[in-house]
């Protein structure tokens, strides 16, 4: 169980810069809980997970997971029981190692003693490692020997997910981990975190920019603006809503319209204004890589 | 050929370029596998050589050889602590480094600026001891060599494969994923840059005792040959399994050597080999970027060209 205490988080303090990224937040997440998380762009979805992995430490309150404390833990030791995906899919595999050699890293870091520095993979774990890359259904098992830099984005995220749920993590946090994805390989490897979760009753906070996902994945939906959770909702009260009515609470309780284009389109799934954004978007990306020397 | 090249040319090469092949793995460690450019190099090589030296002088060479190894250690243990822990620049902590040990070096040496090793056995002359014959006289240092630089450069592949040595390659590879993973970069550098500078310091004491001198400018231009002598291993071996990469690096040392050994027979001035082998790095580590500059320009070119005809076929 994750139990967070009124953290809060200014970042730049006493300048012109200041932000106060998290204010007082408290959340409980019990075992089993799936839970998505939307927001603004600034709400703080991210400084959350930042906060939870331990990326700095909070400026007060605390955070508490199966009931240890680990509001001073440093990063690598919390990682041990932290699993995280970020939405770019470079930042969770090493590109000049091989498949099996990530894979190794993974399972080596959480198994066995603390202390076991000279600890190998050996033919079992090899074993193990093509079993669960055979899952993914990509053909990785096939090419265990590779760099993971010669996989496609959707290959490596799905790596980086094997990598990080290898020892069944306390937490799993997914930072839009599909987002950098192309429709079709996004869904794959959502509907492959939603099994692995499902399978190991993983306890996982997602931030997502979809509203369809927000209300449709996992068991709970929270919603955060300004540095604090606006909403929460869970069970039948979840069941029964749409994307419109998330939007309305929304506005209901920031006291302002959304303002990110991308949640507001992907709440309307099929429109064409999605699609004459996402040209646009497109688009808008060529220009800035025209512009690159 | 013979004449040109003679049997005692390249063994000497071969020699001298195991030695150094160390110091090339070395950086192997910290500049291929951390991607940290560790300066120190230079000092830490003078460092070897002179607590070798030292040891041998009292009559311990192979004692010599460890206490060398260890001083490699605590020289790559201080290079670390400063970048890890104490937040100075890489590059910089290598420099504070190298300019410390020199007068660190100099107080090994006992304040004399060079050491002559006489009248004690080496771990080379012992090894030629043991026996008599012609053969043995004239290759037992290259045996001698050859079988630690196998030792060494298994136990190094054997470690790169264990879970200290994943992480250290996963430190250098991808800090993004090491903060995600419970892997502590301050650790895996701070372990990496050690065992990096101890066998930069083996090898110190190893050309200490080879020569049966020490000086305190020795290990002056050493980063510069090292690095020389690795890109001339990954051109030729390429970036891709562990094993031919650690043999690449030792194989592209002897070439240097040999390169060297060629040029000397040719009588080139040996005060232009710093220059050679500085211009040697420069162009490997600059090749790949000029490459692509290159080809930029030359699709630049056709592009233009194929514009120039479009319009004046479109006026005619």
């Amino acid at each position: 169980m994750l139990r967070i205490e009124s953290i809060s988080k200014t970042f730049y303090p006493g300048t012109v810069n200041e932000r106060r990224a998290l204010d007082r937040l408290s959340l409980i997440l019990p075992d089993g809980d799936f839970a998505a998380i939307v927001g603004s762009n600034g709400a703080g979805k991210s400084t959350l997970f930042n906060a939870i992995a331990g990326s700095f430490l909070t400026d007060s309150g605390f955070i508490e997971l199966d009931g240890e404390d680990i509001t001073f833990r440093p990063e690598h030791l919390r990682s041990r029981e932290i699993g995280r995906l970020f939405q770019d899919p470079l930042m969770g595999t090493a590109p000049h190692m091989s498949i099996e050699e990530n894979l190794s890293v993974a399972y080596l870091r959480a198994s066995g003693s603390r202390y076991s520095f000279f600890s190998r993979v050996g033919k079992r774990e090899k074993e193990r490692f093509r079993e669960q890359l055979s899952l993914l259904n990509m053909g990785l098992e096939e090419r265990m020997d590779q760099p993971v830099g010669l996989l496609s984005g959707g290959q490596r995220q799905a790596l980086t997910l094997l990598m990080a749920t290898m020892v069944t993590p306390k937490l799993l946090l997914l930072d839009e981990h599909t987002a950098a994805l192309d429709p079709a390989t996004a869904e794959k490897v959502l509907l492959l975190t939603e099994n692995i979760i499902r399978e190991r009753k993983i306890s996982c906070l997602m931030i997502t920019h979809n509203m369809n996902q927000a209300l449709s994945l996992g068991n709970r939906t929270l919603m955060m603006n300004r540095g604090t959770v606006v909403l929460d909702v869970s069970g039948e009260e979840r069941a029964g809503m749409t994307v419109q009515d998330l939007l309305d609470r929304f506005a209901g309780n920031a006291g302002r319209e959304f303002n990110n284009d991308r949640i507001l389109l992907s709440a309307f799934p099929k429109g064409s204004m999605r699609e004459e954004a996402e040209r646009g978007e497109r688009g808008r990306e060529e220009r800035r890589g025209g512009e690159e020397p | 050929m013979t004449a040109f090249l003679t049997a005692g040319i390249i063994r000497t090469a071969l020699e001298v370029g195991l030695i150094y092949s160390l110091v090339a793995l070395s950086l192997f460690m910290s500049y291929s596998i951390l991607n940290i450019c560790d300066l120190s190099t230079d000092g830490c090589y003078t460092l070897g050589s002179a607590v070798g030296a030292v040891l041998t002088i009292a009559g311990h060479p192979i004692l010599g050889i460890f206490a060398a190894m260890l001083a490699g250690v605590c020289s790559g243990y201080v290079t670390a602590f400063l970048q890890t822990r104490l937040g100075v620049e890489s590059i910089l902590a290598g420099i504070i480094v190298n300019t410390g040990l020199y007068t660190v070096n100099l107080a090994v040496m006992g304040f004399s600026s060079n050491l002559s090793i006489f009248g004690t056995e080496t771990i080379f002359s012992l090894f030629q001891g043991i026996s008599g014959s012609a053969f043995w006289q004239d290759w037992s240092s290259l045996i001698l060599l050859a079988l630690l630089l196998l030792l060494t450069a298994s136990v190094l592949r054997l470690f790169l494969s264990t879970r200290l040595g994943l992480s250290i390659r996963a430190t250098g590879d991808s800090p993004a994923m090491v903060r995600a993973s419970s892997i502590n970069p301050a650790f895996t550098i701070t372990v990496g840059l050690c065992a990096a500078n101890s066998l930069t310091a083996l090898a110190g004491s190893l050309i200490g005792q080879y020569n049966k001198s020490s000086d305190i400018n020795l290990g002056i231009g050493m980063v510069t040959i090292a690095l020389a002598s690795l890109v001339i291993g990954e051109t030729i071996f390429g970036r891709k399994k562990m094993t031919m990469r650690i043999l690449g690096v030792v194989i592209g040392s002897c070439l240097y050597r040999l390169v060297i050994a060629v040029a000397l027979r040719l009588k080139a001035p040996t005060e232009a080999f710093k220059l050679v082998s500085a211009l040697i790095v420069a162009f490997a580590i600059a090749a790949p970027r000029a490459k692509e500059l290159l080809s930029f320009e030359r699709k630049r070119r056709r592009a233009m060209r194929e514009r120039r005809r479009e319009r004046g076929e479109g006026h005619a």
